[in-house]
């Protein structure tokens, strides 16, 4: 019979890869249709919101986005006054200063260069009263520095803890004895004293200080850890270790209270959450407002004892301590409401000047035609 | 090299029958993936930077480098896996195809790959050959057969080949098993034209084998039954394996900025790494900074701390190595590679009529679309359809024309002048005889076919490699023709008279010309030629030449195309000498091509001109209106044709591509190179002008440029500056009588010109196939004249017209959608790495990193790599109806535009601004480091570059959506899911079995703060809305066309949805109504559109 040729003999156009394809498709046999499918997805046509920013479309946004951020700006900014804060600089770089004296102290110089400074608030503090240590030019954010710990080994990994990582080195052993705990940061731990007092008449009124609290929780509970064993006894646990070079008394004896002692002592992990910027706060003691009718820092003389341990001098450092109250939003920070005060003006400044714009050139623009 | 037949062949000398188009194995997949792999820049590069990681002490991981250059490594594999995993697929396909051989006496059924040179195959009707055969015998008497080479090189029509004669007779297997013989032949060669020269020699007999005999591989068997052949190219060697060829790699303009983008990023990242190690030197000269007491180097550190000025601006190098975009380039070739399916799924680029839709050949040149700058086109095939109609032919210098299936003479009443007679008839013959047209009737019955019984009713279709002669045959058919004249095997058979057909001296395009030589029934010989009036005219010696060219000439003005046909008659001696040279120069061994030319040239000559045809070519349906608006989009199109003069002007009139009142100047049949130099100063200073009147007057004047083959090369020897000049002035450039490799020359001169403008070149013919190899972009036109030029394409469509969809759309958005990721990937890496930088500042350039190693090594690859990509896939900045509606829109990409040195530099500095802003944003934030959490307790320095982080994360993602235009739920998806993910994924660093790390708990405690949340929505505004201002004024104090056509369609969009609402006072609405609100039709947008557009012109 006869053949449709036209079919047969029709060039089975790109089936196989070009210049590969090898041999063509089998004989004879309807072509199949190669008409691609007609679907929104192949063809390009999926459903699709099409925005176009034009000064009509973003107006309301800047509009909406200045009424929004002015406010806000506001809000913060009143928030962040309200807030009372107190520093004071006990470098004693001054030779006025009372702790001049022990500018030139060294770790181990005992007992420990002590000086008071005393100082008068004017307004009283009248929520929780946040006490903050604070330094300067002390970059805690030095590579070298930020990765000289052992995270296990403060984990309480007992294999860590005789073992310790090599990141710690230079502070890795002492005298063939593994340091516990290791590297330069704990090394360098804050060992400064402070101590608040009231001074109402002439005596001085001791002010309490909390020293829990002060860390985050999950770095106190989970983060942090004492190594495990037989017994509570950290003096045991901490068997065949030494103390850092520096410290004065090892890790276990670093407070009386068991639940605060050894590497979950708070100071230490607030030490150890090294600081991002070489000026920084520390949190060193909470104090607490005890009742509802009186501030918890009423405004009045007061008295810092310092037992001043921590050399900074040898590289230009400074060393304050703050005083402050808390708002939800953090300590005291004029910037963000600042910024957000700003931000919204320029938004809006700008709303406007686009408004100007839409009304004098959003005609044009639509019915100009593209020239042909 | 010779070999025995089978029976004691030597296996191991010739390649087996396996054919092997995968890149790899199993085995050296890995090690050779990789290799070429590392070869890229890029890759190099990470290597290198991974490398230094595992050496010397460097502030992060190698994890950070190493993870994502893995990633980027795997993904590039997965793809080039599966790529040649398809192709292992093809190839066990074909290798396990199972063939019959003749083994010990029998059939034996066997896989294609088992076949060894020297087996006699056995292949039956409508199979491909396995293997390249030489034929011994078929189930025909005479031993011929029928095959086509569809699958080859396109060409459809049947070809005849013969057995070896002495072989012929053996038809069963038993005979062919007691065969011994040998054969000789040349080492396998590509070319799949040039015959192959083997050598059979059986029982001292020496008998040179033709092409004729070759069958190969790839081709298929028709009209016969079944044939027996002995493999002589297996495997690899076989001609069609040979033509595998990779082709050469075209790189896009795109790529190349990229390069040099990538090339300024180094040097920023060299800058950066030297100011680096510089200032950390300062600084380490005080001993205070460089070892204070509470941060002690090690004694290894001490003593080495001299020499490692290198390993700290290595380090640094380290640090900031990620400005360099690691997965750009395994994202730009994902989004190639996925981007090029929607080119072969449109519908638009499909042909219904023969079934074809576009066909993307490399995936690498999608941009480029976008970039076109000068098109060079064919004309026959490409511009017209390729289907001639015999029109009119002028015989012994009288002009007929075709009136009803009855050829008239012009001017004549009805019944034609006896006189002419004779001429008319041998002009018949002459073309009735003079062609290799096979005719496609089942004639595997045997000798008698439907054409003995006088039938010349039955419909035959005809087969043939040139339109030309299948328009001419077919007009003889209709009745034109008393004589109804086919070509038989090796007999013409006229229904009242036999011509035996003694050669064939085939058409080459050097020759322009073809002819045969007949033995006529009264035992005459005769050789009629046919060929282009060039090729004919001056070898004519007598016949009504000046007429005829005067006639030719006509033909040509109407778009005809022209043959010329003679005749020559040999005496027995001067054919006994034709028969001798012809048979010398076919057996030649060496040379065999020039020799076979002289001999043609030796024959063809002293001709008598019979006539001329004239033969119809239509235009392809819309060609008029792409070329029209290939214009407005500021391309220049050139035809190139290899047509004459006359007959290039009157189609380019027709095709809209001269138009009626330009100015055509004409640069034709020059001789020498002074004329050629006079004329073309001579309208170069007209020319320039012109164009320079053209500034002055608003009407403009163009001019269209004529060039001719000869000419040109004359002007292109000496005076290529001026002539580059008169066409640069010409909107439209035809060159007429063109030769394939002229055709490539115009296209590398035009490529090669100080303004290095983007060149496409679309053609369908084998003549295309170097014009199309060498332009930028080529695009084969699926159309009768093989798939030569669709091999060896870049993109293929169906017709000429699919052209301006494939620029104007496709190419568009492919240049948008990848200039955008381009810009987009570079400014964000600036955005992820400057804050680094600026932390070395206050860090001591101590190297300590900002952000942890896990956010290092996941922002490029899971945290902003998904919406780029899907944009860049998805992306339509306006609609499509819009894009190919207004050509002009094509001119705001020209150029490069959108990867220019300004929006380069525009989407670096917002880089650097942005990075800025997060750094010191967060920077002020922290203030005098006041606490940020309402229990008072503190951040440390992995909060302060996770708030950083966060705030980039952001910002980037929203970067990216303020350039979408485009919105599909996928866009909506990875977006948003990105922010989501990158949530998610921190958050997870609270698990309890991540306690060791830095990051633990970070991320919650972060967000736990208020402050933070304020500072990442304060930063995020404040970065984005000066780049929305910035977009807002220029779009409305600098529009581009295409911002204008954006808001144009989207206003008259909202015109039909508000009409919808209200059908008074719509002005008034659209003011009042928010705009906002508006645009949140979220709709199938054509059909809007379709309305919308009948709309418009009604509120006109």
């Amino acid at each position: 019979g006869k053949k449709n040729y036209k079919a047969d003999g029709h060039p089975s156009g790109g089936v196989g890869v070009p210049g590969g394809g090898a041999v063509g498709g089998g004989g004879g046999g309807a072509v199949k249709t190669r008409k691609p499918d007609n679907t929104a997805f192949k063809q390009q046509r999926l459903p699709a919101w099409q925005p176009i920013l034009t000064a009509g479309t973003v107006l309301p946004a800047f509009f909406i986005i200045g009424l929004i951020f002015i406010p806000i700006g506001i809000g913060i900014f009143v928030t962040s006054n309200n807030i009372r804060e107190y520093e004071i600089d006990y470098t004693g770089t001054e030779p006025s200063s009372p702790c001049n004296k022990c500018l030139n102290v060294s770790w181990d110089s005992t007992p420990p260069c002590t000086c008071t400074i005393n100082f008068t608030l004017e307004h009283s503090f009248e929520s929780n009263v946040f006490m903050y240590y604070g330094l300067s030019n002390f970059y805690q954010n030095h590579r070298r520095y930020v990765k000289s710990r052992d995270d296990s080994q403060l984990n309480g990994d007992n294999s860590s803890l005789l073992n310790p990582s090599k990141e710690c080195e230079p502070y890795r052993t002492n005298e063939d004895k593994p340091i516990a705990p290791c590297g330069a940061i704990a090394n360098s731990m804050f060992n400064d004293t402070l101590e608040l007092y009231r001074i109402d008449n002439d005596t001085r009124t001791p002010i309490t200080l909390i020293k829990k609290g002060i860390a985050w929780w999950t770095d106190k509970n989970v983060k942090f850890r004492n190594p495990t064993g037989d017994g509570n006894n950290l003096t045991a646990l901490f068997q065949g270790t030494t103390k850092p070079v520096n410290w004065p008394k090892p890790v276990y004896m670093l407070d009386s209270e068991p639940d605060n002692n050894g590497f979950i002592n708070e100071d230490f992990i607030v030490w150890m959450r090294t600081a991002a910027l070489p000026t920084f706060r520390k949190l060193y003691r909470l104090i607490e407002r005890k009742n509802n009718l009186q501030p918890t820092l009423q405004a009045g003389k007061y008295s810092l004892d310092i037992a001043y341990n921590y050399p900074v001098h040898s590289f230009d450092g400074r060393k304050r301590m703050i005083l402050s109250t808390i708002s939800w939003m953090g300590g005291k920070n004029p910037f963000l409401g600042i910024a957000y005060i700003t931000v919204g003006s320029i938004c809006f400044f700008l709303g406007v000047v686009l408004l100007i714009i839409h009304h004098k050139y959003g005609n044009r623009n639509t019915s100009a035609d593209i020239p042909n | 090299n010779r070999f025995p037949q089978h029976g004691h062949y030597v296996p191991q000398k010739f390649a087996d029958n396996r054919i092997i188009s995968s890149k790899y194995t199993v085995w050296n997949f890995v090690p050779k993936n990789l290799f070429e792999q590392f070869r890229r820049v890029a890759n190099f590069y990470f290597l290198i930077i991974f490398l230094v990681q595992l050496m010397i002490d460097t502030p992060t991981s190698p994890i950070t480098s190493g993870l994502p250059l893995f990633f980027v490594i795997t993904v590039t594999a997965i793809k080039q896996g599966y790529e040649d995993w398809l192709r292992h697929k093809a190839d066990n396909e074909v290798n396990g195809a199972p063939v019959y051989v003749v083994r010990s006496g029998g059939l034996v059924k066997t896989r294609s790959k088992n076949i060894r040179v020297g087996d006699i195959v056995r292949v039956a009707k409508d199979e491909t050959f396995p293997v390249d055969l030489v034929l011994l015998s078929s189930d025909r008497v005479d031993g011929s057969c029928h095959v086509t080479t569809a699958s080859l090189d396109g060409e459809t029509n049947l070809k005849t080949h013969v057995a070896v004669p002495e072989t012929a007779v053996l038809q069963s297997v038993a005979n062919l098993d007691k065969l011994v013989a040998v054969i000789e032949c040349q080492q396998p060669e590509a070319d799949l034209y040039r015959t192959a020269d083997v050598y059979m020699l059986r029982l001292f007999l020496f008998r040179p084998l033709g092409p004729e005999s070759l069958l190969l591989r790839g081709a298929r068997l028709k009209n016969t039954k079944e044939i027996f052949g002995v493999a002589v190219y297996t495997g690899m060697e076989t001609k069609m394996a040979l033509n595998y060829k990779s082709k050469s790699q075209k790189r896009s303009a795109v790529e190349k900025s990229m390069n040099s983008f990538l090339i300024i990023y180094l040097i920023i990242l060299l800058f950066e790494a030297i100011l680096s190690t510089i200032l950390k030197y300062a600084w380490q000269a005080e001993e205070k900074w460089d070892e204070p007491w509470y941060n002690e180097k090690t004694e290894h550190e001490r003593n080495s701390s001299k020499v490692i000025f290198i390993s700290d601006f290595l380090a640094f190098l380290v640090l900031y190595n990620f400005i360099i975009p690691i997965s750009l380039y395994v994202t730009v070739e994902m989004q190639k590679f996925l981007g090029s399916f929607f080119i072969g799924w449109d519908l638009d680029l499909y042909h219904e009529e023969t079934n074809q839709r576009a066909q993307v050949n490399t995936s690498d040149l999608n941009e480029e679309l976008g970039q076109v700058e000068y098109v060079f086109t064919d004309k026959t095939g490409t511009l017209t359809e390729n289907e001639m109609q015999f029109r009119e032919c002028s015989i012994n210098g009288i002009k007929y024309q075709e009136v009803n299936g009855k050829l008239t003479p012009e001017g004549f009443p009805e019944d034609s002048p006896d006189g002419n007679r004779h001429e008319e008839e041998l002009f018949l013959k002459a073309v009735c005889l003079c062609h290799t047209v096979q005719i496609n009737a089942d004639q595997t019955d045997g000798a008698d076919g439907p054409w003995h019984a006088n039938g010349i009713t039955a419909p035959l279709e005809y087969y043939a490699s040139s339109p030309d002669e299948k328009a001419l045959v077919e007009a003889a058919s209709r009745g034109i023709c008393f004589y109804f004249l086919i070509l038989k095997d090796r007999t013409i058979v006229k229904i009242n008279a036999v011509y035996k057909l003694l050669h064939v001296l085939e058409f080459d395009p050097n020759r322009r010309r073809m002819s045969v030589i007949v033995e006529s029934p009264s035992g005459e010989k005769l050789l009629f030629t046919k060929g282009a009036e060039s090729s004919i005219l001056p070898r004519s010696k007598s016949g009504e030449i000046d007429k005829t060219r005067i006639h030719v000439d006509e033909f040509a003005l109407k778009g005809l195309r022209t043959l010329c046909v003679a005749y020559r008659r040999f005496t027995p001696e001067e054919y006994q000498e034709i028969g001798k040279r012809l048979h010398e120069a076919r057996t030649a061994l060496q040379q065999r091509e020039e020799r076979l030319a002289d001999v043609f040239n030796f024959i063809e000559r002293d001709l008598e001109l019979l006539g001329a045809t004239g033969v119809e070519d239509k235009l392809q349906e819309k060609v008029q209106e792409t070329i029209e608006a290939l214009r407005l989009a500021g391309i220049k199109v050139w035809v190139l044709t290899g047509d004459k003069h006359e007959t290039a002007v009157s189609v380019s009139l027709s095709c809209g591509h001269f138009h009626r009142t330009m100015n055509i100047l004409e640069l034709v049949q020059h001789k020498s190179d002074s004329t050629c130099a006079e004329q073309l100063r001579h309208t170069g200073t007209k020319s320039i002008f012109l164009s320079l009147n053209r500034i002055k007057e608003d009407h403009v004047i163009q001019h269209g440029l004529v060039v001719d083959g000869t000419s040109l090369s004359l002007a292109l020897r000496e005076h290529e500056k001026l002539f580059m000049e008169v066409c640069k002035n010409c909107s439209a450039v035809l060159c007429c009588r063109m030769a394939p490799l002229q055709k490539a020359k115009v296209v590398r001169l035009l490529k090669t010109s100080p303004e290095k403008p983007i060149t496409l070149a679309i053609g369908d013919g084998a003549n295309d196939v170097s014009m199309i190899q060498e332009a930028h972009v080529g695009i084969g036109i699926m159309g009768k004249e093989g798939r030569q030029a669709v091999r060896n394409s870049d993109y293929a469509i169906a017709r000429f017209k699919f052209l301006s969809k494939l620029l104007f759309v496709h190419g568009h958005f492919y240049y948008i959608r990848i200039a955008t990721l381009v810009q987009y990937f570079f400014y964000k890496n600036v955005c992820f790495i400057t804050p680094q930088f600026l932390y070395q500042f206050f860090c001591l350039f101590s190297q300590q990193t900002l952000y942890d190693s896990v956010y290092l090594t996941l922002y490029n690859i899971c945290f902003t790599s998904l919406p780029v990509l899907i944009y860049s896939l998805f992306e339509q900045h306006v609609h499509p109806h819009v894009l190919q509606s207004k050509p002009v829109l094509y001119r705001d990409i020209s150029k490069n535009a959108h990867l220019g040195f300004k929006p380069f530099l525009y989407w670096t500095i917002l880089g650097f601004f942005h990075a800025f802003v997060f750094f010191y944003g967060s920077y002020l934030l922290m203030g005098e480091d006041t606490s940020l959490l309402g229990n008072g307790q503190m951040f440390g320095n992995w909060t302060f570059g996770t708030l950083v982080f966060t705030v980039m994360v952001i910002t980037v993602t929203m970067k990216m959506a303020l350039e979408t235009h485009f919105w599909t739920w996928i866009n909506h998806f990875v977006t948003w899911g990105s922010i989501v993910f990158y949530f998610i994924f921190s958050l997870s660093m609270k698990l309890p079995f991540l306690h060791t790390q830095d990051m633990y708990f970070v991320f919650v405690q972060l967000l736990s703060s208020g402050s933070a949340w304020f500072a990442i929505i304060l930063i995020v505004v404040a970065c984005l809305f000066i780049d929305v201002v910035k977009k807002v004024l220029y779009r409305h104090l600098q529009p581009t066309s295409t911002e204008k056509a954006q808001i144009r369609f989207a206003s008259s969009v909202k015109k039909v949805v508000l009409e919808s609402f209200h059908h008074s006072c719509v002005s008034y609405v659209i003011f009042t109504i928010p705009q906002p609100f508006l645009e949140f039709w979220v709709s199938p947008v054509d059909s809007v559109f379709q309305h919308s557009r009948h709309q418009c012109q009604v509120w006109k």
